[in-house]
């Protein structure tokens, strides 16, 4: 009885051990951002002789923080709000209608999610200048236009999820309220998006990991440095100054820090959202 | 149900006109620009070169060289992303107590970006490296392209743990305890038993891996950037140098449609080679 359990207390430290050298550079990030330059070339390993906040405090002001999480904040809870509106409603009329057209769309929509962002960067950034240029609409370098943008991106995945649970919910109760008197909308709102809300808790895991973190097509719309989603910053913070180490790793801390919060507080959604999108996409 | 076109409209054109105009008539101008020779300024005229693009690719070396590159990266990365996760999901579905701990640490590597990972682990190959007197990988064209996958998979494997886990889960308690009867050891049962019954899982995460490696792009300009020589430019990269920095943005294009060949193709081939054996299981 005690070898099994002195095997077992072995086996679980071993794990905990090894889970923690796996998360090795973070740990290399976090102790030495709080050190002096002499001490981080010192020792790299070592934990600091005292927290020194002061890397803390420029990287914050150069990467201009604040105003990066604010855009990325906006710029991820506004898109997801409407990919999750627009596609749920497109994909329940698809999956309610039987005809040719809705069948063409949905496929249409479908095989798009084959195409690499690479392939139609460059006409989509003409396209969206000549918007700019000639009809005057600002869809480049403001966060609407991007929003604009990840609607149009986000549109395969939505509809496809939604449709994939609404053709497993039984119609009776649509009919219902039909001849309760609901219009289509009210029918739509009432009835069946709060059925949805499993794949609407998927649909917004698996955005929010995308549109948060996504760089290149930020980078290519968004030139003004008061636009700056985080990923902007960060990548201008590593190209424009000569980097001083213990600066870059004090603004690589704060930058997980949101995702870390995130994670500690929806840890369960998100490890369903992405195994159930992983396993549908 | 019946639906009136009215209602059918409202619910379904607002995603449908934001889908073209974002993703639909880019690619369409897309494969129009891959047959002209242009170089992006408005005032100089593009001049139609029909498939010369096509061709010119093939006496590209620095082109051939990244896709080389770029395949062997895939092709290691696919088998270290997939063995690992294999492996931390068989840990964490033990009955060990640490369990979800492990998962939730194994896990969180997925959730930050693939920009701010490689700026991380650049801390760990340039800075600690160079402390320790290791040299900087980061810049060397053989151990670049390594750094580059322990970090696609250190991003990846906890991704794919989590479907691992799900397949796992959904293998029937008696089909195991019936193995363990009969007298197999614990590798029988792995290879015999639960590696045959996650044949759809493994479908699942090759696919994804397959074509997420291929289309690396934020790790490889946050890493490592080009490299000297360009001998760290993964294909991606290329497409965007060859428009963005080079100015070609027909021959760029025509780069970015072959793009979209690929990885269609690996997709497709992907999901109809493991759909087949799936079935003779």
């Amino acid at each position: 009885m005690k070898k099994v359990k002195i095997k077992s207390l072995f086996l679980n430290g071993l794990t905990i051990v090894l889970c923690l050298l796996y998360l090795f550079p973070i740990y290399l990030i976090l102790v030495n951002s709080f050190k002096s330059r002499a001490e981080m070339y010192e020792n790299m390993l070592a934990a600091p002789s005292r927290f020194s906040f002061k890397y803390y405090i420029s990287a914050l002001e150069k990467m201009n923080f604040f105003t990066s999480v604010r855009n990325s904040l906006i710029l991820t809870v506004v898109s997801i709000l409407i990919i999750v509106v627009f596609t749920s409603m497109t994909a329940w009329m698809f999956a309610r209608s039987n005809n040719r057209l809705s069948t063409i769309l949905f496929d249409l929509l479908i095989a798009t999610m084959l195409i690499p962002f690479q392939t139609i960067m460059m006409p989509l950034m003409q396209e969206m200048n000549w918007f700019k240029t000639t009809l005057h609409i600002p869809m480049t370098d403001t966060i609407p236009g991007l929003i604009f943008m990840y609607l149009g991106f986000g549109a395969g995945m939505g509809v496809f999820l939604y449709h994939g649970f609404i053709t497993g919910i039984p119609l009776s109760l649509e009919e219902a309220a039909t001849i309760d008197g609901c219009n289509t909308w009210s029918t739509f709102w009432k009835i069946v998006f709060p059925m949805l809300k499993p794949t609407t808790m998927t649909v917004i895991i698996l955005d929010v990991i995308w549109i948060w973190n996504d760089y290149l097509l930020p980078s290519l719309t968004l030139k003004s440095t008061i636009n700056r989603t985080i990923p902007i910053s960060t990548a201008k913070f590593f190209g424009q100054y000569t980097i001083s180490w213990n600066e870059a790793m004090a603004a690589l801390v704060v930058t997980i820090i949101p995702v870390v919060i995130f994670y500690l507080i929806c840890q369960k959604y998100i490890v369903e959202g992405v195994a159930a999108g992983a396993v549908k996409g | 149900m019946k639906i009136k076109k009215g209602w059918y409209a409202l619910f379904t054109a607002p995603l449908m006109i934001v889908f073209m105009i974002v993703v639909v008539i880019p690619f369409i101008i897309g494969i129009g620009y891959s047959f002209f020779s242009w170089d992006g300024l408005l005032k100089h005229k593009a001049e139609f070169i029909g498939l010369k693009n096509y061709i010119d690719v093939f006496q590209d070396t620095r082109f051939l060289e990244s896709t080389v590159r770029t395949t062997i990266f895939t092709i290691i990365a696919v088998v270290t992303v997939n063995v690992i996760g294999v492996i931390f999901a068989l840990v964490v579905t033990t009955r060990l107590r640490v369990r979800n701990v492990a998962r939730t640490l194994l896990f969180m590597p997925y959730l930050i970006g693939g920009l701010i990972l490689g700026y991380i682990w650049k801390a760990v190959f340039q800075e600690y490296f160079l402390s320790i007197d290791w040299g900087n990988w980061t810049s060397d064209p053989t151990k670049g392209i390594i750094a580059m996958i322990i970090v696609t998979t250190w991003q990846l494997a906890g991704y794919v743990m989590i479907v691992y886990i799900t397949g796992i889960m959904a293998i029937p308690n008696d089909v195991m305890e019936a193995a363990m009867v009969d007298g197999a050891n614990y590798f029988q049962t792995l290879f015999r038993v639960k590696f045959p019954l996650l044949m759809p899982s493994f479908t699942i995460c090759l696919f994804l891996t397959l074509s997420n490696c291929f289309k690396i792009y934020d790790v490889n300009i946050s890493l490592t950037g080009a490299g000297p020589g360009n001998k760290l430019e993964m294909f991606s990269l290329n497409i965007y140098n060859e428009i963005f920095s080079l100015s070609n943005f027909g021959y760029g294009q025509a780069k970015a449609i072959i793009f979209f060949f690929i990885i269609a193709l690996i997709t497709l081939a992907q999901v109809t080679i493991t759909k087949k054996r799936e079935v003779s299981m």
